[in-house]
């Protein structure tokens, strides 16, 4: 928590500073006013007393009132803009920090999590900021100055005052004990509410199709059981608070009230005038006192959450960027869209496996290399190690003769083109996501973008879109079809007009017949391009120069797809599973 | 799946404005109040109890009141007691009395036998002819005895006095003398009392005898040290002036006139406050009790209804609406209603009680006071108006940047890949700024404004305060109200500012449930599938032989958008259906029909001869075997993911099948073999989850099947062995089969090839590849070579 406030900056000291003082003077305003209070009372007492001096008393005390009023505008307004520029920087420092961290680390987060640490959790940190940096302040600074003023008035009343803040500091840290690890739970279980429903929603066919509807029932009923049990022991426990608080607030005026009478009926003739000034002044010191201590417990309670908030953005904040960008932005040796891997390895840092083991092979300019294998044999992670989405744990991937560890991210980029399995859309237009981003320094011309919409056969439906080119696509793009959205990421990557080519998996959702004919037309606008393809059919990758067979991490078999289909079993029987015997060999 | 911890944050999700207004307030209101009457009894009894805990509540500052001035008697000298010892101290002083009390004290005889003894003696003739004139003016003027006596030459008087006792007070002949003299310049109507002192005690003691005042018994030196203790003070002096001189009184002056407190009064207020205070926060928690109570019960019980609804629900229903819009109904939204009945309602009548009785009261008490409080309130809450007012601008504002920020971040973050590759990170952190800042500057001024309301509230209760104090005093001197309707008025001024503020919260709070239940309603209210209680006709599954009909079958998901225009096929027992078509062409709209999924719009689908109209749909489901393309598992262990709702599966079919399907190897890796516990973000593969959902599906054997692109995800090798066990599974089952790898269908006994939703073309592979049509063209492109 505190690591996280560091983020306050510089420029917020000085305005931290004037915060102190403001509410310095603040709770001095306000603890001065019981003082009037006490004149006015005082004054009215005793009858020969003049309304003039009534009302200068009153005035003083309303000029009191109105600079604390005005004191505290003017924290207000200065703690909101502590608080909303710090959560404009460190949204932006986590910003920034996620896009550089490696897909690895934003696995092992996961995307959703991040989303609600960029957003839900800075906002709690905020809130805490907003208001608790005033109490924070404000609380101790006044239970402390009125416990000086009341100390020395009267034992008797002190020791009630403390006796009801003893109460309630006891009752509220018993609250805290029996409900705080309650509240996680509640966390725990909402979020379990949420699971069961959107499984039974996201599987509404298969529970449908199974008669489970009663097992869905049965099951959603007893998380809301115990969410409902949970939620009630907590709030039965909290509704004391209110209570208790009213009966210790009224009952404390009514003891310092009732033990002054004792002591106004004791004491000396000319001694009972000031008790009873002092009885009236002490009774709101003592208001005073509870408030600040009740204030001091809000924070406390607000603390735990805010807690939480500020280790998760920490965790993010402190992740080490692995993944450290070089410094080559030029082509020195004259070669283009040449790619070498040299007994390339890959494990997760805390595996013990190896996902990728001893992987070599070289593509030339103009070349295409395609990757098949299983489930789970590695294809994707080996091309995700090009565009340095990880780093290889041994060996080296060269692009154009120079480590891809040494280029500049950015270079690096302009050089590959990598069209990822699931197609990210953008929202914006058709235009805006294929010139999305920026490729040596600026953006695909308009000639451009249409052609590479040509090429990819997104035409065939953006053409047939309402503003065309211009035409709005959703978040996620959920206005357009799976494969539609594939077509326009491959447009995406063509316009970039990149080297060497990467295709991991970018095919899936294409039929068989738009498949080919990308494949023919790409071939055709991109001849001088290396390709790398990652495909499931093998319809796809029959062409390729080299088609590399991977299992288990491991190459088992490079070749034509005729040389393979002689000599690698593997291969051999991937083919078969999709296409007889005769139509593989009259391919 | 889309986050789950998206919960943690703020009850309303990004994009939602907190200010929300429902449609139809009333009508949303209404239907709350009718759905939540069951516990009418226990709310309206925790709304009586919040009421009366108000009452309680309004009573006490009458009481405290009472309580000060009780207190406050105790400050001023007992002015009842003084006036009784200054009656007292005078009755030998008035001007009725004094002369006979002089003239006992005198017990002076006039007669010849003194003058006689005058005229004897050996006196001046001077002082002798002064005595004879003093005798004749006696006789004139009686009254005045004493003053002519005082005149008279000492020679004179030495004759005439001599010592006498009076009133059991022996006075000697020189006492009567210096009293005579202290006499001479008395005046009773001037309060002149300083001569008293100088006074011999026998006079004294006859003057101010020991005497019982209001049962204190008062000696005569204690009058006298009174007397000479007050004459010493005039009208100027300041109360503090008397007060000290009072405290050098003698004791049992002292005793009489000290101020004096009802201790028993006291006791008895005190005693009352206290059951009232315990009494009022009794209710209240009582009430607060029934209150959660009801508001839980009720959120469960909506969420109850709202689980039970969804699977009511036609599947129709799910394809226009987006899980996480229900999903927010089921939580945050049972959850605002749950909120709103545990504080709002119950605030809402305390506070509206609160408010109406503090004017009453005030009004009650002195109506100058509450008209003070009033507009010294109204002054406060005019400048509050326009804070919230130009507030609620700034936070509908911050909740439309926030969601807009929101959208972005879950926009970058999950195609972060692109971002990367696509050299776009300074394009992205640009609009991530701006956006920011936006949010920063909304987020700055709804801060600032919101900080502002509780300084804002305590000056309105500040000035309430001086205004009920000056008007108060000047009340006081003029001595229309005592002091305690000060100290009443101060803790009303409080009440009535309270729940105004509280009101405006609440009537937000239940603009934002009555939206929230509108919402909760819409769902509830959905139209649900047909009943099917009157449908009689049961297949048994043992017995189904596995025909199945389609007749003229004529289907749309929109009314007017047909999509399947008078479909006609027979599936013969046992035989073995394929669906291809490119993706979106409608396949999986035959397996919705198939499972009564959709009601079809016209035409009739029959298995065994019967109608599937006359079946029931749990009947239906109970006949097929589905694998879906989505491999849906929920959270849960591989056990319970695979028998699925069935129960008397033993672990060994479990076992089985997983063998079958070639997974068992692979659960058997895991930690906890086939209990491990499935969540969403583990190592389970695709493939391997897919593979899970086919062995829940061959789990029980029933008389069709259905493959939906069940092998999608599997790679073609493991397909091929997952393959031949479905094959073993089809035998002498009637199936049907959607795939996109046309290898899988080839030797099917019929194809059903669709596009754009119609069926184009049917029969067996040959009959297809024969017809060179469609079918064709999509498997031949399988082989076409790209160069």
């Amino acid at each position: 928590m505190i690591k996280l406030l560091k983020n306050l900056q510089k420029k917020d000291i000085p305005y931290a500073i004037i915060c102190v003082i403001l509410i310095v003077a603040q709770v001095w305003l306000e603890l001065k006013m019981p003082d009037y209070m006490a004149n006015i009372t005082q004054l009215v007492q005793t009858q020969s007393s003049s309304m003039k001096e009534i009302i200068k008393q009153g005035a003083y005390m309303l000029s009191c009132a109105m600079g604390s009023l005005v004191s505290a505008c003017i924290v207000g307004y200065l703690v909101a803009k502590i608080a909303a520029s710090f959560s404009l920087r460190t949204r932006a420092k986590l910003f920034k920090k996620v896009e550089n961290i490696s897909m690895q680390e934003i696995k092992s987060f996961s995307t959703s999590s991040l989303i609600t640490r960029t957003t839900n959790d800075i906002t709690q940190i905020e809130m805490l900021i907003a208001m608790g940096l005033q109490l924070m302040i404000k609380a101790p600074i006044t239970a402390v100055w009125a416990i000086t003023k009341i100390l020395g008035k009267s034992i008797e009343w002190s020791v009630i005052t403390a006796i009801a803040v003893a109460i309630l500091l006891v009752t509220i840290s018993i609250l805290m004990m029996i409900v705080m690890p309650r509240f996680k739970i509640v966390q725990k279980l909402i979020d379990k509410v949420n699971l069961v429903t959107r499984e039974n929603l996201n599987g509404i066919r298969v529970v449908r199709a199974f008669n489970a509807e009663k097992y869905q029932e049965d099951k959603f009923e007893e998380v809301n059981n115990n969410l409902t049990k949970t939620q009630l022991f907590n709030q039965r426990a909290f509704t004391i608070m209110s209570p208790i608080m009213y009966l210790v607030l009224y009952f404390l005026t009514l003891s310092i009230y009732f033990v002054g009478a004792i002591l106004i009926d004791k004491a000396n003739l000319s001694d009972k005038i000031v008790l009873f000034g002092n009885m009236i002044v002490f009774s709101s010191y003592a208001m005073q006192v509870i408030i600040s201590f009740l204030m001091l417990a809000m924070i406390f309670m607000m603390l735990p959450r805010a807690d939480v908030s500020a280790k998760r953005i920490n965790e993010v904040l402190d992740t080490e960027i692995t993944i450290k960008n070089g410094k080559v932005t030029k082509n020195k040796n004259g070669l283009a869209g040449t790619i070498e891997f040299k007994n390339v390895s890959f494990k997760y840092p805390d595996a013990d496996e190896y996902i990728i083991k001893d992987i070599s092979f070289t593509a030339n300019k103009g070349e295409t290399i395609a990757f098949i294998g299983s489930t789970g044999s590695g294809k994707s992670t080996l091309i995700n190690l090009i565009p340095r989405f990880y780093d290889v744990t041994d060996g080296e991937i060269l692009i154009n003769g120079i480590d891809v560890r040494d280029y500049d991210e950015e270079y690096l980029h302009d050089v590959i083109g990598y069209v990822p399995q699931k197609a990210v859309m953008f929202s914006g237009t058709v235009s805006s996501n294929v010139s999305y981003g920026s490729v040596r320094g600026g953006k695909p011309n308009k000639k451009k973008i249409e052609e590479a919409i040509k090429v990819s056969q997104a035409d065939e439906f953006v053409s047939k879109l309402d503003k065309k080119y211009d035409s709005h696509i959703a978040q996620g793009g959920t206005n357009i079809s799976g494969g539609q959205k594939q077509r326009l990421s491959i447009a995406r990557t063509i316009a970039r007009n990149p080297e060497i080519y990467i295709f991991d998996d970018s095919f899936s959702a294409l039929d068989y017949k738009t498949d080919v004919t990308l494949r023919k037309e790409l071939k055709k606008y991109t001849k001088d391009a290396t390709n790398i393809i990652v495909a499931q059919r093998i319809g796809t990758i029959m062409q390729a120069d080299k088609i590399i067979v991977l299992d288990k991490g491991k190459c088992v078999g490079i070749g034509t797809h005729r040389e393979l289909l002689k000599k690698c079993k593997v291969y051999k029987e991937i083919a078969l599973s999709q296409i007889t015997k005769e139509e593989l060999e009259n391919a | 799946m889309p986050s789950r911890e998206n919960r943690s944050g703020p009850p309303h999700g990004p994009g939602r404005s907190v200010l929300e207004k429902p449609q139809n307030f009333k009508v949303a209101i209404t239907r709350l109040v009718k759905s939540i009457s069951i516990f009418k009894v226990t709310i309206i009894g925790a709304l009586i109890l919040a009421a009366i805990s108000a009452i309680l509540s309004l009573v006490a500052p009458n009481r405290l009141s009472d309580l000060t001035d009780e207190i406050s008697k105790g400050l001023a000298l007992n002015t009842n007691n003084m006036e009784i010892l200054q009656e007292d101290l005078l009755t030998n002083l008035n001007e009725e009395k004094l002369p006979e009390t002089i003239s006992g004290i005198l017990s002076l005889s006039l007669d010849e036998n003194t003058i006689y003894k005058v005229n004897a003696s050996n006196i001046t003739s001077e002082d002798k002819s002064s005595f004879n004139k003093a005798m004749s003016d006696m006789q004139n003027n009686s009254e005045d005895a004493p003053k002519i006596l005082a005149s008279l030459p000492e020679s004179v008087l030495n004759i005439i006095l001599t010592d006498s006792s009076f009133n059991d007070v022996t006075i000697l002949k020189e006492d009567k003398i210096m009293m005579l003299k202290s006499l001479e310049n008395f005046d009773p109507q001037s309060k002149d009392f300083s001569f008293i002192s100088k006074l011999p005690t026998s006079i004294q003691k006859v003057l101010f005898p020991d005497s019982k005042v209001s049962g204190k018994l008062i000696t005569t030196e204690d009058k006298v040290s009174f007397i000479t203790t007050m004459s010493t003070l005039d009208e100027d002096s300041s109360i503090n002036e008397i007060y000290k001189k009072a405290e050098s009184l003698p004791e049992s002056i002292n005793e009489l006139l000290n101020p004096s407190m009802n201790m028993d009064n006291i006791k008895k207020i005190a005693i009352f406050l206290g059951v009232l205070y315990i009494l009022s926060s009794l209710f209240q928690y009582i009430q607060g009790l029934s209150m959660v109570n009801v508001a839980n019960k009720y959120a469960k019980k909506l969420r109850t209804s709202i689980s039970l609804k969804i699977n009511k629900l036609p599947l129709k229903f799910f394809d226009h609406n987006l899980s996480g819009d229900i999903l927010s109904r089921v939580t945050n939204d049972v959850d605002t209603i749950a909120q709103s009945l545990n504080q709002s309602l119950a605030n809402l009548v305390s506070s509206v009680t609160l408010f109406l009785g503090s004017i009453i009261m005030m009004f009650y008490t002195n109506w100058i006071m509450a008209i003070t409080a009033i507009v010294a309130s109204l002054i406060g809450f005019f400048f509050m108006t326009i804070i919230l007012g130009k507030s609620q601008k700034y936070f509908t504002a911050r909740q439309v940047e926030l969601g807009k920020l929101n959208g972005y971040i879950e926009e970058v973050y999950s195609g972060l890949n692109v971002v990367k590759t696509c050299n776009a990170k300074k394009e992205t952190d640009e609009k991530f700024d701006e956006l920011n800042q936006k949010l920063y500057d909304c987020n700055r001024k709804s801060q600032f404004l919101s900080g502002l309301m509780p300084p804002v509230m305590n000056f309105v209760g500040n000035l309430g305060y001086v205004a009920v104090c000056i008007v108060g005093a000047l009340l006081v001197s003029n001595d229309v109200i005592t002091f305690g309707v000060i100290v009443a008025f101060i803790t009303y001024v409080r009440l009535f500012t309270n729940p105004l503020s509280q009101i405006a919260q609440s009537m937000t709070s239940l603009q934002t449930t009555a939206a929230a239940s509108e919402r909760v309603f819409e769902f509830l209210d959905e139209e649900e599938m047909s009943s099917e209680k009157e449908m009689t006709k049961k297949l048994n599954k043992s017995k189904v032989k596995g025909k199945i009909e389609f007749q003229n079958v004529k289907f749309g998901y929109d009314e007017d958008k047909i999509i399947i225009k008078d479909f006609t096929a027979t599936a013969k027992p046992g035989q073995k259906i394929a669906i291809i078509g490119p993706t979106g062409a409608g396949k999986t709209t035959m397996v919705n029909l198939l499972m009564k999924f959709y009601e079809i719009n016209s035409g009739d689908i029959k298995i065994d001869g019967i109608s599937t109209k006359e079946l029931t749909r749990e009947n239906i489901h109970s006949l097929f075997t589905m694998v879906l393309q989505d491999t849906w598992l929920f959270n849960g262990t591989i056990k319970e993911n695979i028998t699925y709702n069935r129960k008397n599966v033993s672990d060994k079919r479990i076992e089985e099948v997983c063998k079958v399907v070639g997974i068992d190897h692979f659960i058997r890796t895991m930690p906890k073999g086939y209990d491990s516990i499935l969540s969403d973000n583990d190592s389970v593969s695709a493939g391997q989850r897919q593979l899970l959902t086919i062995a829940r599906g061959m789990i029980e054997d029933a008389p069709f099947l259905i493959l939906d692109e069940a092998t999608s995800n599997v790679d073609t090798r493991t397909e091929e062995l997952v393959q031949k066990a479905m094959d073993k599974l089809m035998e002498g089952k009637t199936s049907f089969i959607i795939a996109h790898r046309l290898s899988t269908i080839k030797n099917a006994d019929l194809i059903l090839v669709m596009k754009e939703g119609n069926i184009i073309e049917t029969g067996t592979h040959k009959s297809l590849m024969k017809q060179n049509g469609f079918y064709a063209s999509l498997y031949n492109s399988q082989f076409e070579s790209v160069k």
